[in-house]
């Protein structure tokens, strides 16, 4: 499973980053987990906040920063 | 509609606390805890509601209604719609490439990106609760025409060549994307969003009426009067100036503002200075360098800076 954090770089961006890393593998996922702050990309997937969290290149988290049981039900619901 | 707060600020003063009526201390005890009560309970309302109208008005869909209107109905539109979307500065890139690479003029783009950061809703909130529904519409309305004038403006005067190259590079056919949400999920983000703000702010509203309460105990009614009446014509541009390194301090700003306001700063001044905490802010203008050039920064900040200006003078001179 391909997973990205994509973030312009700024503390939100860069907590879901470290919030991800901690709940994927508490779900039994060990995929890594990437960071990427190409904007373009975002922007191309036609969304316009920061930061956004993909699985599989689908975004599932756009422009939040969720507590860690918010996170674990986003990610259940789209794997 | 405040009532039962002050009942309740009234009991925990005289009879929990046990401090004397009528004392200056009992006043401003008395005045701290109704104005942070009433304060805690509109942010957590009012956040709550603008967090439901978000979950359905995302940037994106906002972007689809902008893309397809005419250019002043699109400077009106967006400034609106601004008003519900705060602005973070996370954003700020991909909300300005995802406007213009879609087609939304440069004009209408600016409108929102003046409205967003100025009339947030926070400052909305405490402007409400402090100042009363008057002036908080004042605020609004004069906010909504400085964002529509200057995106009208900037649109007006052709500075395409202004922004970076690289942003008119990949046009997109603004197609969302998004998650979708359902009821329950609505609700959970207006939730955690709103505990978010209480999160950040709390320390700066109880400091800003801690101080505001011992302003409008202690310092003499027009204390400020003979400094800042508004017969004084250097207050406004001082007050704007002032405000500009206070960015994304509505919380703890507004609260002494009102204090101020009390002692003699006029309602104008006050006014300027608060669009001028909200609306100016560096590290806005330091992340919009990416995508445009300094000249442009520079065009924008004076645009909205007499905007300000003029706003201050004009309810100066009517209030």
């Amino acid at each position: 499973m391909k997973i990205e954090v994509i973030g312009s770089g700024c503390k939100k961006c860069k907590a879901l980053f470290e919030l991800a890393k901690e709940v994927f593998p508490e779900l039994g996922i060990n995929d890594e987990v990437i960071y990427s702050n190409d904007i373009n990309k975002i922007v191309l997937m036609g969304i316009m906040q920061s930061p956004v969290l993909t699985i599989n290149d689908k975004p599932v988290l756009v422009g939040m920063l969720p507590n860690k049981e918010r996170l674990k039900e986003i990610i259940i619901k789209y794997i | 509609m405040f009532y039962p707060i002050q009942l309740l600020a009234d009991w925990l003063t005289y009879s929990i606390f046990n401090i004397t009526p009528k004392t200056l201390l009992a006043d401003t005890i008395n005045f701290f805890i109704f104005d942070t009560i009433k304060i805690f309970i509109l942010i957590i309302i009012v956040i709550f509601l603008i967090s439901i109208i978000r979950s359905y008005l995302p940037p994106e869909k906002i972007r689809a209604i902008l893309s397809r209107k005419n250019k002043y109905v699109g400077n009106i539109l967006a400034s609106l719609l601004g008003i519900i979307t705060p602005f973070c500065s996370c954003s700020a890139i991909p909300l300005f490439l995802g406007f213009v690479q879609a087609g939304v003029p440069l004009g209408t783009t600016f409108s929102f990106l003046i409205a967003s950061p100025m009339i947030n809703e926070v400052a909305l909130v405490l402007l409400l609760g402090l100042f009363g529904w008057k002036i908080a519409l004042m605020y609004i309305v004069s906010g909504l025409i400085i964002s529509i004038l200057s995106g009208i403006i900037i649109g007006k005067m052709k500075v395409e060549n202004l922004v970076e190259p690289f942003v008119y590079g990949n046009l997109i056919n603004g197609n969302r994307n998004l998650p979708s949400m359902s009821g329950k999920e609505r609700i959970n983000y207006a939730k955690d969003y709103t505990l978010d703000i209480l999160k950040k702010v709390w320390i700066y509203v109880l400091i800003g009426i801690g101080i505001g309460a011992w302003i409008h105990g202690y310092l003499p009614a027009d204390f400020l009067v003979q400094y800042a009446g508004s017969d004084k014509w250097y207050v406004v541009p001082l007050a704007v100036l002032i405000g500009i390194p206070l960015y994304s301090n509505a919380a703890g700003v507004i609260p002494l503002v009102s204090a101020l306001t009390e002692k003699g700063v006029s309602m104008g001044t006050t006014l300027a200075f608060m669009m001028s905490v909200t609306a100016l802010s560096l590290p806005e203008f330091m992340i919009l360098k990416k995508v445009m050039k300094i000249k442009l920064i520079i065009i924008f900040v004076s645009i909205v800076t007499i905007g300000i200006i003029f706003t201050g003078y004009l309810f100066n001179l009517i209030l």
